[in-house]
């Protein structure tokens, strides 16, 4: 038995609202596979929730007339990778998904809970990063759209506010079109771990010369983190290994990994430069370039 | 706070009150005696604890029990028809994929997910289907055979 204080199941969206609205120290549960585990732990004992599995409209992917891509948060990260509309346009996307936990884990758990939750070593906040994906928050009386960058505040911290809850993923067409990407997840076992680098790759080249790159990290600072200095460098060069590492090497200028069981902080950085580097060349490989 | 929930059990409609806190593994052994869904973990590592729900393989002991309102839930309990084993299960016997037996019947829930989508598989998929499951015995080798043998 779970050592839950309260729970209520909302069947719509505004029910949702109306639960945390009236119970502010209420937490939603979509998947649980962090929740419940952290209650079983003892971190959350006695924890107000609110259910909102049965929010069938939460659970789709849309793409509009101009091109924007729409991902409920309940899409569990099956459901991403398996995705007709994700394969299209953003496979990266789905194939970082694929990395999380182990396949009964992608089976219930969901791209929303693994944003909300705020870690750094999430598998899908490092690409969502690159794709500039804003979020759409909801509570009772308002709503807000924010970009990504912006809603992680620290390790575990989110700029979820009391009665607020993400309803919508959004990637504008200009943040995926024409461009190639990979996610590498770089972690002790093949299933059922946690990243100790995290390393997202966006990639559009024309005549093998970079248009836009995108370069983003989790676990290499306490938050996902962009790499503005290595992506202003490649802007406009022609790639070769030199460049590819010297992208990697600007990427040390903004990150700030440290030391933890998983690896220490000097292995991290080494990962860091390897890592992107590998990846340009890579993408490279693979033309950079991707009909969408 | 009980709630009255109505789940199929392996092809049994069953409707009954559960607690709030109860995982649904919880009910599944408790109150139906299914004890092919094992406790291991309890953080959603072992696989030990898998069950079908429509279909999906997912760990019932990370999964509360009303969720299961409405739902298919499908155990190993389910899998044998009059009598036979079913084509997983033999291929598990055939191949001597079974050791000690506390991980096989979470490993033959994401077999028989990977069999009921009807296409085939690399060695690659099937290792990596078979991932969310812990066995400390046999090393892998032969259970991999085994569901590969299954999905022929």
């Amino acid at each position: 038995m779970y050592d839950i204080g309260k729970y209520q199941e909302a069947t719509t969206v505004e029910e949702a609202l109306r639960y945390l609205h009236d119970d502010p120290g209420s937490r939603i549960i979509a998947g649980g596979t962090d929740i419940l585990i952290n209650v079983r732990e003892g971190k959350d004992m006695g924890v107000h929730l609110v259910g909102i599995q049965r929010i069938n409209p939460l659970r789709k992917i849309i793409v509009n007339r101009e091109g924007t891509l729409s991902i409920g948060p309940l899409v569990t990260f099956t459901e991403l990778e398996e995705n007709e509309l994700i394969n299209k346009y953003v496979s990266y996307l789905g194939q970082a998904g694929g990395t999380m936990g182990g396949p009964q884990l992608r089976n219930i758990a969901t791209i929303g809970g693994n944003i909300c939750n705020g870690a750094t070593s999430a598998d899908s906040a490092s690409m969502l990063f690159c794709l500039n994906a804003r979020l759409h928050l909801r509570t009772k009386e308002s709503e807000r759209t924010i970009p990504i960058q912006d809603f992680y505040l620290g390790p575990g911290k989110v700029d979820l506010k009391s009665g607020e809850m993400l309803t919508e993923i959004l990637i504008d067409r200009i943040d995926y079109q024409g461009f190639a990407g990979k996610y590498t997840k770089f972690s002790q076992r093949k299933a059922l771990d946690i990243a100790t680098i995290g390393c997202s790759l966006m990639l559009k080249i024309r005549k093998n010369i970079i248009e836009d790159l995108r370069l983003a990290y989790g676990v290499a600072a306490p938050t996902p983190v962009r790499c503005c200095n290595a992506e202003q460098y490649a802007v406009g060069k022609m790639v070769t290994l030199e460049v590819a590492k010297t992208i990697g090497m600007k990427a040390l200028e903004d990150v700030s990994p440290r030391d933890s069981w998983r690896g220490s902080k000097a292995y991290r950085e080494q990962l860091i430069q390897e890592l992107a580097q590998r990846a340009v060349m890579e993408l490279l490989d693979q033309g950079g370039k991707k009909d969408a | 706070m009980l709630r009255k929930i109505t789940m199929t059990i392996n092809g049994e409609k069953r409707t009954l009150e559960v607690d709030d806190r109860e995982s649904l593994l919880e009910v599944l052994r408790e109150r139906f005696s299914l004890f092919s869904v094992k406790q291991g973990c309890s953080v959603g590592e072992c696989g030990a604890c898998a069950v079908l729900i429509d279909g999906l393989s997912i760990n019932s002991c990370i999964y509360l029990a009303v969720w299961a309102d409405g739902r298919e839930i499908r155990t190993v309990e389910g899998f044998e028809q009059d009598g036979k084993l079913s084509v997983m299960q033999q291929a598990f016997v055939d191949e001597g994929a079974v050791q000690c037996g506390f991980c096989i019947p979470g490993f033959l829930i994401s077999a028989t997910e990977l069999m009921e989508k009807k296409r085939s598989f690399s060695r690659e998929e099937v290792r990596r289907a078979l991932s969310g499951h812990l066995c400390r015995c046999t090393g892998y080798q032969k259970i991999v055979e085994a569901t590969e043998k299954g999905l022929k």
